[in-house]
C-alpha cells in the first residue's frame, strides 16, 4: 500500500508545505484558468454584442447581496473550523464545519429558490440571450463548485471523520485543503457578483 | 515500508499477469486491485501505454480508410458495404458523412487518446518516480483515478461511433458554428472531452507535486535527467491551458442541449432556413477558446518526445548531451511562450492584422527555443562513438523528421505566406512531421530502450530493424508528398480531391500517399509480432543493460512495487559518461 510517501502529512524542508496543500494550489490554479476563460468569452460577448443589458435592472441585487454575505461567513466558519482543529478542539473544529456547510446550503438555496425559479418561471432561461447565458453559465459552474465543497464538507464531517482520531494532524491538514478550496470558490462569487449584478 | 521495499527487491518478479508467489509473510493483493484498479505507478503507466497504443492503432486504422477514398475515389469496394452499414457504405462507397466522420476521429484518437497518454500517462508515469529515485507518485489514488477516468472518456468517444447518427463530424477542432449544428456525435465528443481533461489535470498535478516533493536525496533541479524536465513542464501546460478548453465544451455543450448562442451568430441560416436561435454569439470565441489550449498541446505532444530522444542519445553518444542547462532553460522558456502564439492558427479569419502581427512575432520567436533545443541534440552528436541500437535509430531519425516538421511550420506562422498554405495539405504535412515521423518515433525509441526495465527482457533487435527501416522510408512516403499537394492548393478536407482542378493535377501525389500509408501499416507487423513475443521470449537482460546512468537503471527489471532494494542517493549529474579517469564509461547517478 501507499503509506508512508514522503510529505504526506509534514512538510517538505524546501517548499514548506505537504503535497496535498501543493495539489490544492496547482488546482486552483486550473480553476483559475477555468473561470478566467469564461469571464473572457462573457467580455468578449458582451463587447460584441449590440444590447445588453445593466445587470442590476434584471437581477435580484438584494438577494445576491444577501448570497454574498452567507458566502463571507461560510469562509469564517472554515477558517474557525481549521482554527479550532489546529488547537485540538476537535468539537469545536466539527462545530464550525456543520456551520459551513448549513451556509452553504443555505446559499445554494436562496440561489434556488429567489433566483433561478422566478427566472424560469418568467421564461428567462439560458437560451434568452447571452445575457441570461453567461448569468446562468457562470453561476450554475459556480453553484456546482459549492455543492462539490459541501460534497467534501459533508465527507469531513461525517464518514471521514475517523480520520482525526488515527491521525489529527492529516485531517486538519485535509480540512486545510477544504478551506483552501472553499475560500477560492468564495473569491469567485467575489468576483462574478459585481461583473454580472452590478456592471 | 523499508523493510517491504527489501523484501520484494529479492523476490523473482513476474511481469505477465499472475502474481508469482504468494503468502512471503506479507498479504498479497488480489488481481483486481494488482493489475486493473491499481495504484503503483508502474502498472499504471503499463496500462496507459497499451491503452493509447490501441487508440494509436484504431486511429491508424480510421486514417487508411480515408486514404482509400482519396487514392481511389470512383473504384467502389463492394465487400464493405454490409461491413459497414447503408449510412456509412454507400454502393461501394464511403458517405461523404462517413469521411468527415473518420476525419474528425482520427485527430481527436491521435491528440487526446493516443499520443498524449502515452507519452504523458505511459513514459511519465512508468519512467518519472524511477528516475527521481521516489517510490511512487505522490498520489498514487489519483493517478490511478486520472487513468480511470481516461477510459471513459475514450470509450464514449468510440462509442460515438456507434450512434445513430455517427460521431463528431466537424474536424478535431470542432469549428463553431458548424459543430453547434452537427449531429449528436458531436454532443458525445464534448462529454469525451470533459473526461479527458479531468484525467489530464488530475495526471499533471500529480506530475508537478511528485517532481517537487518526491526527488531522492542528493537529487537537486539541476541533476535532473532531461526526460523529467520535459514532463515537468508539460504538465504546466496540460494544468494551465486545458480549463479554457474545458470551458469552451460546457459553452459549446449548453448551446448544443439547452439553446444558448454562446457560438452562434445572429441571423443564422442553415439549409435554407433561419436558425431559431438568440443569436448574438462569436464564432471566434470558440477558436480563441479551442487553439489556447490546442497551441500548447502541440508542446505537450512534442516535449515529451523530447525528452524520450534525449536520454536515448546521451545513453548511446556515451558523452554528455551538450548544453543540458541550455536545453531546460530553452523548455522553460518555449512553455511560457506556448501560451501567447495560439492565434497564428486564425490568421485567415478576418481577426484583424494587429492581431496578426502579434502573433506571427511571438510564433517567430518560439521558433528559437525548438531549434536551440533540436541544436543541442545534433551538437551532442558531434565527435561521438555512436552505439546503433533500436532505440538509437528511431532517436536518430526522430531529430531530421522534427527538423522537417518544424522548419515547414515557418511559412504558417508568417501571415503573407500562410494566405496561400492555410488550410491545404501543406498544414497536414507538417503538423504530421512533427507528430507522426516526429513523436510517434521517439515514442518508439522510448519503448526499445525501456522495454527492459518493464519486462526485464529486451525487444529482438533483427526485428527492431526490420520495424525501424521501412517504417522510416514509408511514412516519409505518406507525408513528403503532401507538401507539394499543399503548395498546389489542395483543400485539406476534401471528400474527393478529383472534383477539384487543384487536387486532379496531382492525384497520382494523393495515390502515392495512400500506398505509402497502407505500406506504413504493414512494416509495424515486426514490432507487433516483437513486442507480444518478447514479452515471453525475449532475451532476458541486466536490470541496467545499456549500461545507463539515470536511477531508473538503478532499480531491478522489473521494479517491485516500492522500486528500489535501499532509498537511492544522488552524487552527480544525468549524464556522465565517458568521465576521464572512471573505471567504466557510464558514471551512474547513484554510485558514490
Amino acid at each position: 500500500m501507499t503509506m508512508g510517501l514522503p510529505c504526506e502529512v509534514k512538510a517538505h524542508p524546501i517548499t514548506g508545505i505537504y503535497n496535498g496543500k501543493f495539489a490544492v494550489w496547482l488546482f486552483l490554479a486550473s480553476e483559475v484558468m477555468l473561470f478566467g476563460a469564461l469571464f473572457s468569452a462573457l467580455v468578449l460577448l458582451r463587447a460584441g454584442a449590440a444590447s445588453w443589458p445593466h445587470g442590476y435592472t434584471v437581477l435580484n441585487v438584494p438577494i445576491g447581496t444577501l448570497n454574498t454575505f452567507v458566502l463571507i461567513s461560510s469562509s469564517v466558519t472554515m477558517v474557525m473550523a481549521w482554527a479550532s482543529l489546529k488547537v485540538h478542539d476537535f468539537a469545536k473544529g466539527r462545530q464550525y464545519l456543520l456551520w459551513t456547510f448549513l451556509l452553504a446550503a443555505l446559499f445554494l438555496g436562496l440561489k434556488l429558490a429567489l433566483e433561478y425559479y422566478p427566472k424560469f418561471q418568467a421564461g428567462h432561461t439560458p437560451g434568452h440571450d447571452n445575457f441570461y447565458g453567461t448569468y446562468f453559465v457562470l453561476t450554475g459552474l459556480h453553484g456546482l463548485h459549492v455543492v462539490g465543497g459541501m460534497i467534501v464538507i459533508g465527507y469531513f464531517l461525517w464518514p471521514g471523520a475517523h480520520l482525526w482520531h488515527e491521525n489529527p494532524e492529516h485531517y486538519t491538514n485535509r480540512i486545510e485543503c477544504t478551506g483552501l478550496y472553499w475560500h477560492f470558490v468564495d473569491l469567485v462569487w467575489i468576483f462574478l457578483f459585481p461583473t454580472l449584478y452590478l456592471l | 515500508m523499508a523493510e517491504s521495499h527489501a523484501h520484494h527487491a529479492h523476490e523473482p518478479q513476474d511481469a505477465h499477469g499472475h502474481g508469482g508467489d504468494h503468502g512471503h509473510g506479507h498479504p498479497e493483493l488480489p488481481f483486481w486491485r494488482k493489475y486493473i484498479f491499481s495504484i503503483d505507478h508502474k502498472v499504471i503507466g503499463v496500462q496507459y501505454a497499451v491503452s493509447a497504443l490501441v487508440f494509436l492503432f484504431f486511429g491508424f486504422c480510421l486514417m487508411a480508410l480515408m486514404r482509400y477514398q482519396l487514392a481511389y475515389p470512383s473504384t467502389p469496394l463492394n465487400f464493405l458495404n454490409g461491413i459497414f452499414g447503408e449510412r456509412r457504405w454507400q454502393s461501394g462507397f464511403m458517405t461523404p458523412d462517413f469521411y468527415n466522420e473518420l476525419g474528425a476521429m482520427h485527430g481527436t484518437i491521435m491528440v487526446f487518446l493516443a499520443i498524449v497518454p502515452v507519452l504523458v500517462g505511459g513514459f511519465g508515469n512508468f519512467v518519472l518516480p524511477l528516475q527521481i529515485g521516489a517510490p511512487d507518485m505522490a498520489f498514487p489514488k489519483l493517478n490511478m483515478m486520472s487513468y480511470w477516468v481516461y477510459v471513459p472518456g475514450g470509450l464514449i468517444m468510440l462509442a460515438s461511433f456507434f450512434t445513430q447518427q455517427g460521431a463528431a463530424a466537424s474536424g478535431w477542432t470542432a469549428y463553431a458554428p458548424l459543430s453547434v449544428i452537427a449531429k449528436n456525435g458531436e454532443t458525445l465528443w464534448l462529454l469525451g472531452m470533459v473526461f479527458l481533461i479531468t484525467s489530464s489535470l488530475l495526471g499533471s498535478i500529480n506530475f508537478i507535486v511528485t517532481v517537487a516533493h518526491m526527488r531522492a536525496r542528493g537529487l537537486s533541479m539541476f541533476r535532473l535527467p532531461f526526460f523529467v524536465w520535459a514532463q515537468l513542464v508539460t504538465s504546466f501546460l496540460l494544468l494551465l491551458a486545458f480549463p479554457p478548453l474545458e470551458a469552451a465544451a460546457v459553452l459549446q455543450l449548453m448551446d448544443r442541449v439547452a439553446g444558448t448562442s454562446f457560438f452562434l451568430p445572429s441571423g443564422l441560416v442553415v439549409s435554407g432556413s433561419a436558425l431559431q436561435v438568440a443569436g448574438g454569439g462569436n464564432p471566434l470565441l470558440w477558436q480563441h477558446l479551442f487553439w489556447f489550449l490546442a497551441h500548447p498541446e502541440v508542446y505537450v505532444l512534442i516535449l515529451p518526445a523530447l525528452g524520450i530522444v534525449s536520454e536515448v542519445i546521451a545513453n548511446n553518444i556515451r558523452k554528455p548531451l551538450w548544453g543540458y542547462r541550455t536545453l531546460v532553460y530553452s523548455t522553460i522558456f518555449l512553455g511560457f511562450m506556448s501560451f501567447v502564439v495560439w492565434a497564428h492558427h486564425m490568421f485567415m479569419t478576418g481577426m484583424g492584422t494587429t492581431m496578426s502581427t502579434f502573433f506571427q512575432a511571438t510564433t517567430m520567436i518560439i521558433s528559437i527555443p525548438s531549434v536551440i533545443i533540436l541544436t543541442c541534440l545534433l551538437l551532442s552528436l558531434w565527435g561521438a562513438r555512436i552505439r546503433y541500437t533500436v532505440p538509437m535509430l528511431f532517436a536518430l531519425a526522430f531529430l531530421p523528421m522534427f527538423g522537417i516538421g518544424g522548419l515547414t511550420g515557418l511559412p504558417l506562422g508568417l501571415t503573407t505566406s500562410d494566405i496561400h498554405l492555410h488550410d491545404t495539405y501543406y498544414v497536414i504535412g507538417h503538423f504530421h512531421y512533427v507528430v507522426a515521423p516526429g513523436t510517434i518515433f521517439a515514442v518508439f525509441a522510448g519503448i526499445y530502450y525501456w522495454f527492459p526495465k518493464v519486462t526485464g527482457r529486451k525487444l529482438n533487435d533483427f526485428l527492431g530493424k526490420l520495424h525501424f527501416w521501412p517504417s522510416l522510408i514509408f511514412i516519409n512516403m505518406v507525408f513528403m508528398p503532401m507538401f507539394f499537394q499543399g503548395m498546389a492548393g489542395v483543400s485539406r478536407r476534401l471528400y474527393d480531391q478529383t472534383q477539384y482542378h487543384s487536387g486532379s493535377g496531382v492525384h497520382t501525389l494523393t495515390q502515392i500517399s495512400s500506398w505509402g500509408a497502407w505500406l506504413l501499416g504493414l512494416a509495424q507487423l515486426p514490432f507487433i509480432y516483437n513486442f507480444f513475443a518478447s514479452i515471453f521470449v525475449g532475451q532476458k537482460v541486466s536490470d541496467n543493460p545499456w549500461n545507463a546512468t539515470t536511477l531508473e537503471w538503478a532499480a531491478p527489471s522489473p521494479p517491485p512495487h516500492g522500486n528500489f532494494a535501499a532509498e537511492p542517493v544522488v552524487h552527480r549529474g544525468p549524464y556522465e559518461y565517458s568521465v576521464p579517469g572512471a573505471a567504466q564509461d557510464f558514471s551512474p547517478q547513484h554510485i558514490a
